[in-house]
């Protein structure tokens, strides 16, 4: 499929066939060393202070000074500047690329107006601990974000600390089991309940608060197991942290039920809402019963992805778990915004001061920009792009969808390469590495793969039906290439900044290297 | 296709009517509506969101957003000498120019192949910060430093298998929130005093609480009140012959001037980034590291990302991907080390450009600029009638407790007063610690200038009231 392709409606795609990522064949930092060089001055510390105190290290004990310089590279401004513009060159960021092989990432378009709010020294010159009165905007946009994400949720009251969907899915649990030991049932009920197609940092995340995990896998129709959930809750159950959809992009229909489950048992539920973006003014945690849910404002709130993270994972709660949040929260008595660090059940912090207030600003411009109606039409086409794609991809040979007996879908597909695998040697990772030479990005999935060779594809709303057709198209070149010539895709990429990278050195303690001076010491005892 | 009047955003190439009808087509269904044929119908929500109409055009919503803004003050219009775990500190052009950047700005989880520039700029973060660290082993950063603070604590726990820590007390009560959360119930977190004048880490009580349940000692130097700990070496012996290990919290603006904690025995070191490079927006800018040795033992139980250095199948050609995966959560879920996802990774790639451009000299010169400048503002303050600066009798880096008791001036009303004269005054002590009755955190970068400080040390004079400069 190369050329450009007219559709019927006058848009137009051309798969790049002729793409080559830039290939500055850059070397690291510290092989730019020039003595003498200097990239940046500091500011000079005036004579009269220097005749007044000395040179300053003297008042330092002298085990305290350091003795010798670091080994950092000296290297002029230009020549850092050109080194990390041409690394930049080297990185596909989502502006760049039809981003939708990123499945349960929502790599949506961040605009660009935006950004200029988070450059203002109104919003990046400010320091946490100023007098309130000087941070009343700061303070204002927190809290009417706040008030925007319980009308999309349903919940009461929001928190912006968390930073990134682990640390709220943190917050989660930490609140759970607060709760549970308030009523004096911490101790007894130390099982959470989640599920394999929940992000594994809910499973991750328990454990690390000293629970037993106990994991749902799906029924045949790909929803997870209800009769597997009647028979795990029990006494022991402390609360169940579940997404919907999940990474299926099958909605759990049956999620109320499943909320009343655990209610029953006596436990508290929390809605991982990383997948939220075809549900936005569609559905509500309130109405499904969960106590608690999170939404990544990297994801659906459009805040970009920055090589993963500074992020938010905001965090809502009902009102009865307000107290339970972590402090301080944004309070307003219709005159003032001021920060109520008093909350009797708190569980403390998760992060210093009020969380990533870029991604803040950033997600309150956007629901500012979009609207009621903006953000139910954000929902309305990531799920019309989702099952356009999904449509098409079930065309492709040795693709499929997971879980076929469940056909509907809503903003994402975790798709398998089985027969394909089967039918050719070609693995979902040969095709990720072959995609890259058309321009794109294509994940597998999250382990454990419990859907095999598996890829999950998210379209979101940010990409024309041109661009999804490119991308289309790019998948149907691989797997043609995989019938006839699987070595070509075997070996790929050929186009990217990278050859195949030999992975065996980084599990290899004798020989991975985390910094360059590691690297240089194994070389030198390799040699 | 004339019926529809509806808006099409520019944010959405396909809402445009007569491509969705398109697109309906090819998948076979009338309408939207029937996609969301599994949400039952209770679930369904009716209403319209209650949210503000939308501001759609860019300059709509610049205006609202500027109209916001007036509302906040900076530290550029003012002279801020607050500090406390976020850092007034020049930030360099460069800096931004390639955090801004669409490639860096808007990428995530690329393989090494077309993210090979995103594995490299990052792995040369790891590097620059091991060379001021005078470590081989730094993570992708993570959230902050309370949270590198608190991993760090649960590697200990899993170095050592014993389930206690040991935490100096002067520490951010905000960070050891964080802390007691995340060890809670795991681990059992016990706090060491210091000594009431110099503020150093009071080595009977650590004696006095170290056992067989220690995994490790953890305290900051400079602390989180300013001052310099000198007993590095002998803390991390009495942990090490204890069978527990020194952890470190650090200021990395202040490693090109002190000696960085590995070579006091400190086995795992944090802090954060925030000051290399970061601006502060709102306390928002920071982004955690955790540095150790290169010993197997230890790099197994980062739940970071380590970006790792290899080779291709070209000669040559440097490869980059993730060192020992296995043992993350993305691996392993539940099994793996603790947890990793999106955590502060363009904190980091800033933060190497930040190093980058700094150098050695640069980085000897910004640490001797803060002590010369501190050293200053302690001079001018302490001279202040009735005030005692610094609080703890030891040297000290940035920050440092000004005593305002003997003058009788609660910190909020000096602060009150200050502001109305330009200035944005040190953090106030009294919640934090009690204790101390009116305390304030001052805080001095390489940015403040003599002029500053002089008119710090004239407008306390001022406020203070009658006898003003001794």
């Amino acid at each position: 499929m190369s050329g450009r392709k007219t559709m019927e409606n006058n848009s137009t795609f051309k798969l790049r066939e002729k793409f080559h990522q830039a290939k500055w064949d850059e070397p690291i930092i510290f092989e730019l060393h020039t003595p003498g060089e200097k990239g940046v001055l500091v500011p000079e510390v005036e004579q009269e202070i220097q005749e007044a105190v000395g040179d300053g290290i003297s008042a330092i004990p002298e085990n305290m000074r350091r003795k010798s310089n670091p080994a950092l590279p000296e290297v002029s401004q230009m020549r850092v500047l050109k080194h990390f513009l041409r690394l930049s060159q080297h990185t596909l960021g989502a502006d760049f690329n039809i981003d939708i092989g990123q499945g349960t990432c929502t790599m949506k378009y961040s605009p660009k107006i935006n950004e200029t709010f988070v450059r203002s020294p109104k919003a990046a010159a400010i320091h946490p601990c100023q007098d309130q009165d000087t941070v009343q905007g700061a303070l204002e946009i927190i809290y009417k974000l706040d008030s925007f994400l319980q009308e999309i949720s349903g919940m009461d009251k929001f928190t912006f600390q968390p930073g990134g969907g682990a640390a709220a899915i943190l917050v989660m649990v930490s609140i759970i089991q607060k709760y549970q030991e308030l009523r004096g049932e911490g101790q007894e009920r130390d099982e959470i309940i989640t599920t394999i197609f929940s992000h594994p940092s809910d499973a991750a995340v328990a454990a690390v608060k000293g629970y037993k995990v106990i994991t749902l896998y799906p029924d045949d129709l790909g929803l997870p197991d209800i009769e597997a959930l009647k028979k795990a809750v029990s006494e022991k159950t402390a609360g169940l942290l579940i997404t919907n959809p999940e990474d299926t992009g099958i909605f759990n229909s049956k999620i109320q039920e499943f909320t009343k489950i655990v209610h029953d048992a006596g436990g508290l539920c929390g809605y991982d809402q990383a997948n939220a973006n075809g549900l936005l003014g569609i559905t509500r945690a309130k109405e499904a019963d969960f106590d608690m849910c999170f939404f990544n404002l990297h994801k659906s709130f459009s805040s970009p992805h920055g090589c993963g993270g500074p992020a938010t994972g905001a965090l809502g709660v009902c009102e009865s778990l307000i107290d339970y949040m972590p402090i301080p929260l944004v309070d307003f008595d219709g005159n003032k915004y001021s920060l109520n660090h008093n909350l009797s059940h708190s569980i403390g912090k998760v992060r210093g001061f009020y969380g990533v207030f870029p991604a803040v600003l950033r997600a309150y411009a956007w629901v500012m920009s979009m609207g009621a109606e903006g953000l139910k039409e954000v929902a309305e086409v990531a799920v019309l792009n989702n099952n356009y794609v999904m449509k098409k991809i079930q065309e492709l040979k040795g693709a499929a969808i997971s879980y076929p007996k469940t056909q509907g879908r809503i903003e994402q597909v975790r798709y398998t390469w089985e027969k394909l695998t089967e039918d050719t040697g070609v693995s979902t990772e040969d095709i990720t590495n072959r995609m890259v030479d058309f321009g794109f990005h294509l994940w597998s999935s999250h382990h454990p793969w419990v859907v095999p060779q598996p890829f999950t594809i998210e379209p979101t709303e940010s990409y024309s039906k041109a661009e999804l057709d490119e991308y289309l198209a790019g998948l149907e070149k691989t797997v043609r290439e995989a019938y006839e010539d699987p070595d070509k895709v075997k070996n790929a990429p050929y186009q990217s900044v990278s050859h195949k990278i030999d992975h065996h050195p980084l599990d290899d303690p004798e020989k991975w290297a985390v910094t360059w001076r590691a690297y240089l010491k194994k070389q030198k005892k390799g040699e | 296709m004339k019926k529809q009047e509806k808006k099409v955003y520019p944010y959405i190439p396909n809402s445009v009517p007569e491509i969705k009808e398109q697109m309906l087509k090819e998948i076979g269904v009338q309408r939207i509506e029937d996609l969301y044929a599994d949400i039952p119908e209770n679930l369904r929500y009716k209403n319209k969101l209650n949210l503000p109409p939308p501001l759609s055009s860019e300059y709509a919503l610049k205006r609202h957003m500027d109209a916001i803004f007036t509302k906040n003050k900076t530290c550029e219009e003012y002279i801020s000498f607050l500090g406390g775990g976020c850092y007034n500190h020049q930030v360099p052009a460069i800096c931004d120019e390639i955090n801004q950047r669409s490639e860096f700005l808007t990428a995530y989880a690329g393989e090494p192949y077309e993210d090979h520039g995103r594995f490299q700029s990052l792995f040369e973060y790891e590097s620059l910060m091991g060379e001021l660290l005078d470590m081989d082993v730094v993570n992708v950063p993570t959230y902050d430093w309370s949270q590198a603070a608190s991993t760090a604590i649960r590697m200990a726990e899993r170095i050592t298998g014993r389930k206690e820590i040991l935490v100096s007390n002067i520490i951010s009560p905000d960070r050891l929130m964080v802390i007691k959360n995340y060890c809670h119930p795991v681990v059992n977190v016990r706090m060491v005093k210091h000594c009431p004048e110099t503020g150093k880490l009071d080595l009977d009580d650590f004696k006095s609480k170290l056992s067989k349940n220690t995994a490790g000692i953890y305290f900051e130097n400079p602390s989180y009140l300013g001052f310099i700990e000198v007993q590095g070496q002998t803390i991390a012996d009495m942990a090490h012959e204890n069978g527990a290990l020194s952890i470190v919290g650090v200021d990395p603006t202040s490693l090109g001037i002190l000696t960085p904690p590995s070579q006091y025995g400190a086995d795992i070191v944090c802090g954060d980034i925030q000051g290399l490079g970061i601006h502060m927006f709102f306390g928002g800018g920071l982004g955690g590291f955790i540095a150790t040795h290169d010993d197997e033992k230890f790099v197994m139980e980062y739940p970071s990302r380590l970006f790792g250095i290899t080779t291709t199948t070209v000669e040559g050609e440097y490869g980059f991907g993730d060192v020992a995966y296995e043992r993350t959560s993305f691996a392993e879920r539940e099994e793996g080390k603790e947890f990793v996802g999106t955590h502060s990774a363009l904190c980091g790639v800033t933060a190497g450009v930040y190093l980058a451009l700094m150098g050695p000299e640069g980085m000897q010169e910004l640490g001797t600029s803060i002590l010369q400048k501190s050293q200053y503002a302690l001079k001018q303050i302490s001279a202040i009638k009735g005030v005692k600066a610094p609080m703890f009798d030891s040297s000290h880096f940035k920050e440092f407790v000004v005593d305002f008791n003997k003058t009788g001036h609660k910190i909020k009303d000096i602060n009150k007063a200050l502001l109305e004269k330009g200035i944005f005054g040190g953090m106030d002590l009294s919640s934090e610690f009690p204790e101390f009755g009116y305390c304030a955190l001052y805080c001095v970068t390489e940015v403040h200038t003599k002029k500053d400080i002089d008119h710090l040390r004239d407008s306390l004079t001022e406020i203070l009231g009658e006898g003003g400069q001794e």
